[in-house]
């Protein structure tokens, strides 16, 4: 095991715990940023897409994950975000540079706006005013047909940034790097939150509403700043996936969206960066082995009947299922449990990794 | 002028007056201690200080200044903090990390430049780091620092919930039975640390105690409370042998209200 011999408080202030941790995340970068030059196009849209999954879960995960507030609403979240960059391009003829950032800031007002009402809303009835948003979401897409295009649909224009073209077709490369961009941004943003005074009032609401009040958290301020970050984030996400899609309508942002992105962030791992980065790479290419397990399956057998359709939907369950009954924290959960194992070997015992009860936890106050 | 006055307060729970026109002042400087039997409205005195509760009548004033305008997270930052009778810790978080949310009323920075992490965050970081480390030297949390709360025994998690109160540097200290459920000789550090947050922070304490050897130990004057109703004020010796208490605590003998 490594210890870490901190000498002054900036240590615990730093972004890394030490340097061989810095070392490794920018190896990580380093090989995420040359990857376009060891794979085909079709693979690198599939990472772009994996990056593009793993923004929205980051937002949701700053919301369910650090703030405990749930949300069935985010697809519509996305949705204002892609709505508002790809109008504001085609209507206002403004440039991505700046219709992008505005569409984060739109879907932040609209998180904010709800968040004010639902305050007082915990766990399963803040999850079912959420879920209501999702579905008004789909129909609010409708009724706005002038702007939106309604149920034909709305054309997402190229992204243009100062004459360079980032279409995903014909710059895959480019409109790759551009997604990793916004990740890395996204990154940092999320991990200065977590270590400033902010990112622990969002934990002081999550584990006790009433003795967060009492060191001076106002409740209903700190959970509309939650959502608008939660959902800025979000629908920053929401306008690469209409760049991504090149086209999209009511029927892309539906509640199964919203219940995919929660599905993710749990498989990933609550309450850490990581879970929803491993929670995007199980939602991205869990389809593509489907596929090829399904190929594998129908040359090798001939027949077609041996997946029946929506085979995807069920393994996603079965896998949340499972997660959910074998291991509460998620893939990273698991991932620091073998590191610390290792780390540890041979002086691990099964014990320390027993769950514990929370002791003593009453709303008795209330 | 009094720190903290109860005036004439009442409040009841669909018919039952947990509290009845109870009035007193505590001094600045003062440890001040709340006596009775279980469910004699001790714990909802203080939560109609933190303002989780509104009474029906009467008026709470802290420095002169009412508080029944405030909102209960407007309480620490005029100088309130207190612990609960039921341990409330931020249970995900390290030891650390509770005692820096404890800093949460002595924030300066705006959200926008924490997500930028200005070097002025950082400056502020440092100094509530420094501030909460004073308050793990002051408890003897070292050993803890890193540990989530989760997983700490009992009487380990009641010193950090007195350290997060203590990180808020408060002028008043409301303390729900700081020693239940404590060994002999923890309940002789809390009687310690409770002297020391009076002469050397100069934090005035009201606080709620059945443990009647730390409460004569400790505190100036006593208010005896039964049934919401105020039985007697005076000093803890005065009021273990008021005969009403004694009466109020029938079944324990005749060594007054000493469990
Ligand atoms: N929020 C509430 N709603 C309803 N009844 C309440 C509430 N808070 C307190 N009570 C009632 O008021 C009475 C006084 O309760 P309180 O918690 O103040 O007692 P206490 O003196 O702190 O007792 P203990 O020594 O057991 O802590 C009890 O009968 C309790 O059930
Ligand atoms: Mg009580």
């Amino acid at each position: 095991m490594r210890v870490v011999f901190k000498t002054s408080y900036d240590a615990d202030l730093g972004l890394f715990v030490h340097r061989y941790q810095a070392f490794w995340y920018f190896l990580l970068l380093a090989a995420a940023v040359v990857l376009p030059f060891v794979m085909n196009d079709f693979w690198i849209g599939e990472v772009a897409l994996m990056l593009i999954w793993a923004i929205a879960g980051m937002g949701l995960m700053l919301l369910v994950g650090h703030a405990g507030q749930p949300s069935l609403g985010h697809a519509a979240f996305m949705a204002v975000g892609a709505y508002t960059n790809v109008i504001l391009q085609t209507s206002l003829g403004w440039p991505f540079l700046v219709s992008f950032p505005l569409s984060g800031c739109a879907a932040a007002l609209a998180g904010a706006l709800l968040a004010l009402p639902t305050a007082r809303l915990h766990g399963i009835y803040l999850a079912i005013a959420t879920l209501a948003v999702s579905v008004l979401a789909e129909d609010g897409i409708v009724m706005l047909a002038p702007w939106t295009g309604g149920v034909s649909g709305i054309f997402a224009p190229d992204i243009n940034i100062f004459g360079v073209g980032f279409n995903r077709y014909v710059n895959a490369p480019g409109f790759y790097w551009l997604t990793l961009g916004v990740a890395v941004l996204v990154v940092l943003g999320y991990r200065n939150i977590l270590r400033s005074p902010l990112g622990r009032s969002l934990v002081a609401v999550r584990d006790s509403e009433v003795s967060a009040q009492a060191i001076g958290v106002n409740l209903a301020w700190t959970k509309a700043v939650a959502f608008a970050l939660s959902c800025g984030v979000t629908g920053l996400a929401g306008a690469l996936m209409g760049h991504f899609a090149g086209v999209f309508n009511h029927e892309t942002f539906t509640i199964f969206l919203s219940i995919t992105l929660l599905m993710m962030i749990v498989i990933g791992g609550l309450g850490s960066i990581h879970g929803a980065f491993l929670g995007a790479i199980v939602i991205t290419f869990l389809p593509l082995v489907i596929s090829i397990v399904r190929e594998f399956l129908n040359e090798r057998f001939g027949t077609a009947s041996v997946m029946p359709p929506g085979i995807e939907t069920a393994a996603f369950g079965a896998i949340l299922i499972a997660f959910i009954l074998l291991e509460p924290m998620g893939i990273y959960g698991r991932w620091v449990k073998i590191r610390t194992y290792f780390e540890l070997f041979p002086f691990c015992r099964r014990d320390m990794f027993r769950r514990q009860r929370g002791y003593l936890r009453t709303e008795r106050i209330r | 002028m009094s720190l903290l006055e109860l005036e004439d307060v009442t409040i009841s729970f669909g018919g039952l007056t947990a509290v009845e026109s109870a009035s007193f002042a505590v001094n600045p400087g003062e440890v001040f201690a709340l006596v009775g039997p279980n469910g004699a409205g001790k714990s909802t005195i203080f939560n109609l200080v933190s303002r989780y509760c509104t009474p029906s009548g009467g008026d709470i004033r802290f420095e002169g200044k009412s508080l029944l305008g405030s909102a209960p997270h407007d309480i620490p930052r005029l100088g309130i903090a207190r612990t609960f009778q039921n341990i409330e810790l931020f249970e995900h978080a390290t030891v650390l990390q509770n005692l820096l949310i404890g800093r949460h009323t002595h924030r300066r920075s705006n959200a926008i430049s924490e997500i930028l992490h200005l070097p002025g965050v950082r400056e502020e970081e440092r100094r509530h780091r420094l501030a909460a480390e004073k308050v793990i030297d002051f408890l003897d949390l070292q050993p803890y620092r890193e540990s989530r709360i989760m997983g700490l025994p009992y009487g380990v998690r009641k010193i950090v919930e007195l350290g997060r109160a203590l990180a808020v540097e408060p002028k008043l200290l409301l303390l729900d039975e700081p020693a239940s459920g404590l060994s002999a000789e923890e309940t002789d550090d809390v009687a310690f640390w409770i002297e020391d947050i009076r002469n050397v922070m100069g934090i005035t304490v009201l606080m709620v105690e059945h443990d009647m050897g730390l409460v004569s130990a400790v505190s100036d004057r006593v208010l005896a409370l039964a049934d919401g109703k105020t039985l007697v004020i005076g000093t803890p010796q005065e009021v273990q042998t008021d005969p009403a208490v004694i009466e109020a605590y029938i079944g324990l003998g005749d060594e007054g209200v000493d469990e």
